[in-house]
């Protein structure tokens, strides 16, 4: 990539994200007839919480304080891997996708640790929902980057979206768009968005991820917000890349990115604001069966003999 | 066994001299004895004074509602002389025991949760230990929960004993809004009772007020005049209306379910402004006095409420039919916190909640006073027992209330709006019961020999029902509390007191 490609993919992915959760949290407030926080809400809300003070539980050591610094390094990291304006990203190597899933996990596992670490029963309860609900949510990932990774033999994001078919991929392949579904069902699943968890609530027995971050105040809070924000971006990015014809780099890419980012917050919006929450025991289920479709399409892959 | 008791429609005063008394020795048998009759517990409550051999008399109040009856017992408690506890073989009485043995020191023997329900550990440092029900094993962990929640909502400890995200048990220990208000009522002036009665629980203020007067009117012996029931019932109605829709709307915000509690939480609004264009305020404060009411309404202020009536129905059909058609709130509501009839009935539940469980009890048609007596709400009931009857009930109870003040309101005429209130008659007991939205509240007042107020207790539907909660939620899910809560929405003040 060359530098200012380089530039203008950290720009993207150091300020957009906060913007596309806006979106999210607007059509949400629109769908229930309300005007809702303004679009830069998320922006402010990060700017207050960096002017604040840093307050820590006493019972706690450096993985509470790791737990936000990590989470957020993490889910950076991993959006170095994933193409933004155009079809290459700064950071690309064989066997990129397994450590782009290896980064979301690395996430989960210090946010998890810094809950435990509270010593909270609160917080434990949370950090066992995550834990059982991400042993779920991984299978459909690892299955989904198969089916976007097996056409082009490489476990590489780059050459899997430059052995795309031209066009339109999912009109020629219906397997992308079984692929789409899929990371949509992983993308609520990572983000902590209904049907799976709710952001919004205050019922501390019904959260998952919210709870986790309960102790969490202040600039350690901001990273908090900051790397869901990022995440939901990353793995958006993912989602438009796979359902848009490969992007022309520079501003022209960038802009494709953006409105692909605003289209699937919106569709994260019109679902939060048209279903209720799954129970809870009926979370797994929800996430086996979206894996399950990803596994059908890597066997009719193989069926096909063209893995 | 036969039990000799004094019964009387609710909502009449009895001499308290007709009231038999008996001994507190045979009070469990003479209770268990009332309940095969059909009867069920409605209150026990101090009386003032101390009995002859010292003690404590206390007015036991049950109900027979298939008769439309009220019956009440004096019992005489000894001073540390254990009795066999009512509790043992009527649950129902375990709140009422619990409290006597508080503030009373009665021993009821073999209580089997002899704890104070107010003055407990966490509120009063050196107070005798109770410690929570505990369940031990591998895989067994503790919840606790408040007394300060997140949220805009009264406080309340919840202890979840839980294996893994199932709950085993939840004790439930409130007392954190005590403020005497039984004590305050008959301390105050006879004209400052009334905002005291209606402050018991400020969601029920109608309710409660109603009770209040009601009671005030049967120890004077005087009944409201008729343009005054009528307004007294639409009132009552519009506060379960917007209680119910409020609720409704707070169910579908449990769950996640958006549609549902932007629209539904709007619509309570609406019909708060309806009670706010009746009394002038939005919880129906001061509309209801002794004797009567403060307000009419004339032929204008009737159409302009009849108007704004309209469009609230419609849009109010509309939200319900967004929530109840979603097959994702629908799985969420079946099934969860069951409480069965037999539970529901042992634990003495009333309102919605004992009639989403199969229960037939309901104030305004076993024991009518004023305009129900000759306007007849259909009784709404479910089966299932869980969130989605009591949520259904509800969704039932709200439209048959629309069709109510809808007919009361073409019913307003001019006329009386009060009748002076003489002096109560001394020595006079009475149990006035008003159906409020969460069920039946009973105001018990009794008189002295100068006909001056000395006895008063304030029964709030949650009094009952907040064992049904800690029974909801055996064998459910930790994430399924607040729904649970949510679908019994009981008042924290109304317990305390």
């Amino acid at each position: 990539m060359s530098a200012p490609a380089v530039a203008l993919h950290l720009v993207l992915l150091l300020l957009a994200p906060p913007l596309v959760l806006g979106i999210a949290v607007k059509v949400k407030a629109w769908l229930a007839g309300r005007r809702g926080a303004p679009l830069l809400q998320p922006y402010h809300d990060l700017r207050k919480l960096l002017g604040k003070g840093t307050v820590r539980g006493e019972g706690t050591t450096w993985v509470f304080a790791a737990g936000p610094l990590v989470g957020l390094a993490a889910v950076l990291v991993a959006g170095l891997l994933v193409p933004l304006a155009g079809g290459a990203a700064p950071l690309g190597f064989a066997g990129d996708v397994i450590a782009f899933a290896a980064l979301l996990s690395l996430g989960r596992f210090f946010t998890m640790a810094a809950a435990l670490d509270t010593g909270s029963s609160f917080e434990g309860m949370g950090a066992s929902r995550e834990a059982a609900f991400g042993a779920f949510t991984e299978p459909g990932l690892f299955l989904v980057l198969a089916l976007i990774c097996l056409p082009a033999r490489s476990a590489g994001l780059a050459q899997a979206w430059a052995a795309r078919p031209a066009g339109v991929a999912w009109l020629a392949h219906p397997l992308y768009l079984l692929a789409a579904v899929v990371l949509f069902v992983v993308l609520l699943a990572e983000n902590a968005r209904i049907p799976i968890d709710d952001p919004a609530t205050h019922l501390e027995l019904t959260m998952v991820h919210e709870v986790m971050v309960l102790d969490h105040g202040g600039p350690d809070l901001a990273f908090v917000l900051y790397g869901e924000a990022v995440k939901l971006f990353v793995i958006a990015a993912l989602l438009v890349h796979l359902l848009l014809p490969v992007p022309p780099g520079g501003w022209a890419g960038a802009v494709a990115l953006l409105a692909g980012e605003a289209a699937v917050a919106g569709l994260v919006g019109v679902v939060e604001g048209s279903v209720a929450r799954l129970r809870l025991p009926r979370v797994p289920g929800f996430l086996i069966g979206a894996a399950a479709l990803a596994a059908v399409g890597v066997a009719v892959l193989f069926a096909r003999g063209r893995p | 066994m036969t039990t000799d008791v004094r019964w009387a429609p609710a909502g009449v005063a009895v001499p308290l001299a007709e009231i038999p008394a008996a001994g507190a020795a045979g009070l469990a048998g003479a209770c268990a004895g009332l309940q095969a009759a059909g009867a069920r517990l409605v209150a026990m409550a101090p009386l003032a004074g101390v009995p002859e051999g010292g003690g404590l008399e206390a007015l036991v109040v049950v109900a027979n509602d298939a008769a439309n009856r009220v019956g009440m017992v004096r019992a005489v408690f000894r001073p540390g002389v254990p009795y066999p506890a009512v509790t043992a073989v009527l649950p129902e009485a375990q709140a009422f025991e619990r409290e006597l043995w508080e503030d009373h020191g009665t021993t009821p023997a073999e209580h089997p949760w002899l704890k104070p329900l107010r003055r407990h550990a966490e509120l009063e440092p050196g107070a005798p230990g109770h410690p929570f029900f505990r369940v031990e094993g591998a895989g067994i962990h503790e919840v606790a929960v408040g007394p300060v929640h997140a949220g805009i909502i009264e406080p309340g400890h919840f202890r979840l004993q839980c294996r893994g995200e199932e709950v085993l048990s939840l004790e439930i220990q409130l007392g954190y809004q005590h403020r005497g208000a039984e004590r305050a009522l008959l301390a105050a002036a006879p004209a400052r009772r009334l905002a005291i009665a209606e402050s018991v629980a400020g969601d029920g203020a109608v309710g409660h007020a109603l009770a209040h007067c009601l009671a005030v009117e049967a120890l004077a012996g005087v009944e409201a005049p008729l343009p005054a029931q009528i307004l007294r019932g639409v009132a009552l109605e519009l506060e379960r209306i917007a209680a119910h829709v409020g609720d409704l709307g707070a169910l579908a915000g449990d769950v996640g379910y958006q549609p549902g509690a932007a629209w539904l939480g709007r619509l309570r609004g609406e019909v708060l402004n309806l009670l706010l264009e009746l009394s002038g305020s939005r919880y129906g404060r001061g509309l209801i006095v002794p004797g009567g009411v403060r307000f009419g309404l004339d032929g204008a202020a009737r159409g302009a409420l009849l108007a704004r009536l309209g469009p609230v129905e419609r849009d109010l059909r509309a939200a319900a039919d967004v929530l109840f058609d979603a097959p994702s709130v629908l799985s969420r509501f079946e099934g969860t916190g069951v409480v069965a009839r037999g539970d529901a009935d042992a634990l003495g539940l009333v309102g919605p909640a004992a009639r989403a469980s199969g229960l037939s009890r309901d104030a305004r048609r076993d024991h009518p006073h004023g305009i129900y007596r000759f306007a007849i709400i259909p009784v709404s009931s479910g089966d299932e027992g869980d969130v989605m009857a009591r949520a259904m009930v509800r969704w039932l109870e709200v439209q048959r209330s629309l069709v109510f003040v809808r007919e009361q309101l073409a019913e307003v005429r001019a006329g009386p709006l009060t009748a002076p209130v003489p002096a109560a008659r001394p020595g006079t007991a009475v149990a006035a019961l008003v159906e409020g939205w969460r069920g039946e509240i009973a105001h018990l007042a009794a008189t002295g020999p100068d006909g001056a107020l000395t006895a008063y207790r304030v029964v709030d539907p949650s009094f009952h029902n907040w064992a049904g909660l800690a029974l909801a939620l055996r064998g459910n899910q930790v994430s399924d509390f607040p729904l649970c809560n949510k679908s019994f929405n009981l008042s924290y003040a109304g317990h305390d007191r």
